[in-house]
């Protein structure tokens, strides 16, 4: 990887702030409150972090605690999770979820399995970071969403902070959960600027949020699509169509009776997931609407999905394989018999 | 030359004769003990109490002796699916590791483990690894909270000659060597991965030579001498906990049996098992205490029936032990606190 997507997000507004400096704030007060905490990653230090992340960190914490780890994946994921067995709070950075998979081993037959195996005994209290999703023209070993992946296993607490107050909030309760927490920041989110967050707020990990309430359908989402979900409801709005946003925030364990609850209300689901189609976490929140709302739904449930290509590199291509505003519109109008 | 035992210990001595001082008389018993346990284990897998993958440690006794004796009870050990030995060695109770192999809930993993998956947080033993290579970055990370905690503890990493190939080693030694972390990398040469000889696995076979080459201290010991291991172990663990430098120590050893209970053992040469069998720890390290009387055959004998018992009853208990209520399948998913979300 060799681009850094813009530079540190310095607004000069103290009001402002965005994404990436919301975790660098997460990550410089879990790291002043509690001094077992340490970040490690692949160039989290001088450098800053592949996507500026730590920027500046290193110099107020120093090289121990903002630990460079040479190109070892599995090596320094497992000594995360050997750290966390030792009495640490880890931190791991992975540059990119695609990296994540020379991982895999120790995410999932260590970090997921040990406590369980163990009786009981092993908590692995780590923290693990990573980038996802397409949309910078990174091609096909650097764009792909496979969060879902993950939500498969048990044992693992997945989340997707898809706001700035998320990116700030979520990290210091992570972090005090015992068991493997990993985070998803979608790629497109870090330069997105808002109003900087609370930082006495105590963040949720466990409840997804209605972003947009709405009386007509519901929109499922989280992550890099929450903003396009947005867009599409103020769409459909000029259309007579009041749609309710979901953002799931926590893609496991998934919090069912939040989206129960909306297509009750609506009547109608529609799921947009930046993850593929096959196997995804759209099947599971489609399958678990049908088997808890099934009497509710008025119509069959829409998914919005990557097309089942490798991501491209080619602006045009890449757009067309990602889920798009349009695309989430008329897939509402589907669910609710009307026509664009 | 060689040390008193050091915590932990398994048994107590109070069984072997009392005028016997000689620590080497514990190196054997220890060994026997070992021994005894796991072709009792063998029975019990034949009579389908055990099941699942069983791999036994038999003729690399020396090892799990040698190297667990010279860690101190604050010390962490990661070891691999091949680990009874070390297990006992380190002060897991017979009993329990028996309820584990039979499934139940005193088992030290209650039985969501096995024989692949011995756990032990209070000696702290990290298990019980059976992705090969997998323990290693444990070590590395748990070597690197010591360090960063300042605790002056250290890890006893063990492993086979097989994970030297995986990805998983490389990675360990460079990060432990990288960033200077207290961690002694034992690893078990047995020849063997599976059905691969050494040579068939490694294009440079010379292990020690190998991790030399991450700027770690290493060096090779024969693994079926008791005393040698214990040498070499003491040797590492005090350079790791002087310097707070890692180190890597190779044991040449050799298992007597099969891989595992599956496996048919058609790859090995009948005259190799038997020229091995002729270096048997147990019997060399018995013969020399009997050669220079330190031993009688009737000391030899009161310990032998002091292990028997000590496995009857430990049959007995783990057998009359309670299984786990299905009720609680969903138990150690997520620590208990935070279950109810779940
Ligand atoms: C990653 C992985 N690949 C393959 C296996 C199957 N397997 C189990 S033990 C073993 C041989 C390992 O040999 P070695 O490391 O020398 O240990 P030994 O069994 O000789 O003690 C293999 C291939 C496994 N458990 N994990
Ligand atoms: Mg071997």
């Amino acid at each position: 990887m060799t681009t850094i997507e813009g530079v540190v997000g310095k607004t000069g507004d103290a009001t402002q702030m965005t994404y990436r400096e919301a975790i660098r704030e997460a990550i410089r007060e879990a790291m002043r409150r509690d001094d077992r905490v340490f970040l490690m990653g692949e160039d989290v230090g001088r450098y800053g972090g592949c996507y500026a992340v730590s920027m500046g960190l290193l110099e107020e914490f120093g090289p121990d605690r903002i630990r460079d780890t040479p190109l070892s994946e599995s090596g320094f994921v497992g000594a995360g999770i050997g750290a966390a067995l030792g009495g640490m709070r880890p931190i791991v950075e992975i540059m990119t979820v695609n990296f994540s998979l020379l991982a895999l081993d120790q995410i999932m037959n260590n970090a997921a399995t040990l406590l369980h195996m163990s009786g009981g005994q092993l908590a692995v209290p780590i923290v693990i970071r990573m980038t996802t999703g397409a949309g910078r023209q990174l091609a096909a070993q650097h764009s792909h969403s496979l969060e879902g992946w993950y939500a498969h296993i048990p044992g693992l607490k997945i989340l997707a902070p898809a706001t700035i107050d998320d990116a700030r909030g979520m990290l210091w309760p992570a972090l005090a959960d015992p068991d493997p927490v990993l985070i998803f920041e979608n790629g497109s989110l870090y330069t997105v600027e808002g109003p900087a967050p609370d930082p006495t707020a105590t963040g949720d990990i466990s409840h997804a949020a209605i972003r947009r309430p709405g009386r007509d359908l519901t929109i499922v989402t989280y992550g890099g699509t929450l903003s396009k979900a947005l867009a599409a409801a103020e769409d459909l709005a000029t259309h007579g169509v009041d749609a309710e946003v979901i953002d799931l925030r926590v893609l496991r364990p998934l919090d069912d009776a939040t989206m129960v609850a909306s297509v009750a209300r609506t009547h109608r689901a529609v799921i947009v997931d930046e993850g593929w189609r096959s196997g995804s976490l759209a099947a599971e929140i489609s399958a678990r609407l049908v088997e808890q709302a099934f009497y509710d739904l008025d119509a069959p449930i829409e998914r919005v999905c990557s097309a089942e290509v490798p991501i491209p590199y080619a602006r045009h291509m890449e757009e067309a394989a990602l889920p798009q505003v349009a695309g989430i519109v008329a897939a509402s109008l589907r669910t609710v018999g009307t026509h664009a | 030359m060689h040390a008193p035992p050091t915590e932990p210990r398994a048994v107590d001595t109070r069984d072997v004769d009392p005028r016997s001082t000689d620590p080497r008389v514990e190196d054997l018993r220890q060994m026997l003990r070992i021994r005894r346990f796991e072709e009792r284990c063998v029975e019990l897998y034949s009579s389908s109490k055990i099941r699942g993958f069983m791999h036994l440690c038999i003729g690399e006794e020396a090892v799990s002796v040698g190297v667990l004796g010279q860690l101190g009870p604050a010390d962490a050990v990661v070891s691999t699916y091949r680990e009874h030995g070390h297990a006992l060695a380190r002060g897991l109770s017979m009993t329990a590791i028996l309820a584990e192999m039979f499934g139940r809930q005193t088992g030290v993993s209650r039985g969501r483990g096995g024989s692949m998956h011995l756990f032990d947080a209070a000696r702290r033993f990290y298990g019980g690894n059976a992705i090969v290579g997998g323990g290693l970055p444990l070590a590395v990370g748990l070597a690197l909270a010591e360090k960063m905690r300042c605790t002056g503890r250290i890890v006893a990493c063990l492993f086979g000659d097989g994970a030297m190939a995986e990805g998983e080693f490389h990675e360990s030694a460079n990060l432990a060597a990288l960033w200077r972390l207290p961690v002694v990398f034992f690893c078990e040469n047995n020849g063997y991965a599976m059905g691969t000889a050494l040579a068939g696995e490694h294009a440079q076979t010379d292990l020690a030579l190998r991790a030399a080459s991450y700027g770690m201290v290493s060096w090779s010991a024969d693994g079926m001498d008791v005393l040698a291991v214990s040498d070499a172990a003491r040797r590492a663990v005090e350079f790791v906990r002087d310097s707070g430098e890692p180190c890597f120590v190779e044991l040449h050893t050799y298992r007597f049996r099969a891989h595992s209970m599956y496996d048919p053992d058609r790859y090995r040469d009948k005259a190799e098992i038997a020229s091995w069998r002729e270096r048997d720890p147990i019997t060399a390290l018995s013969a020399a205490l009997q050669g220079d009387e330190t031993l009688s055959q009737h000391d030899l004998d009161r310990i032998e029936a002091g292990i028997i018992a000590e496995i009857d009853q430990a049959v007995a208990e783990a057998d009359a032990a309670p299984e786990e209520s299905v009720d609680d399948l969903t138990l150690f998913v997520h620590s208990e606190a935070h279950r109810d979300h779940h």
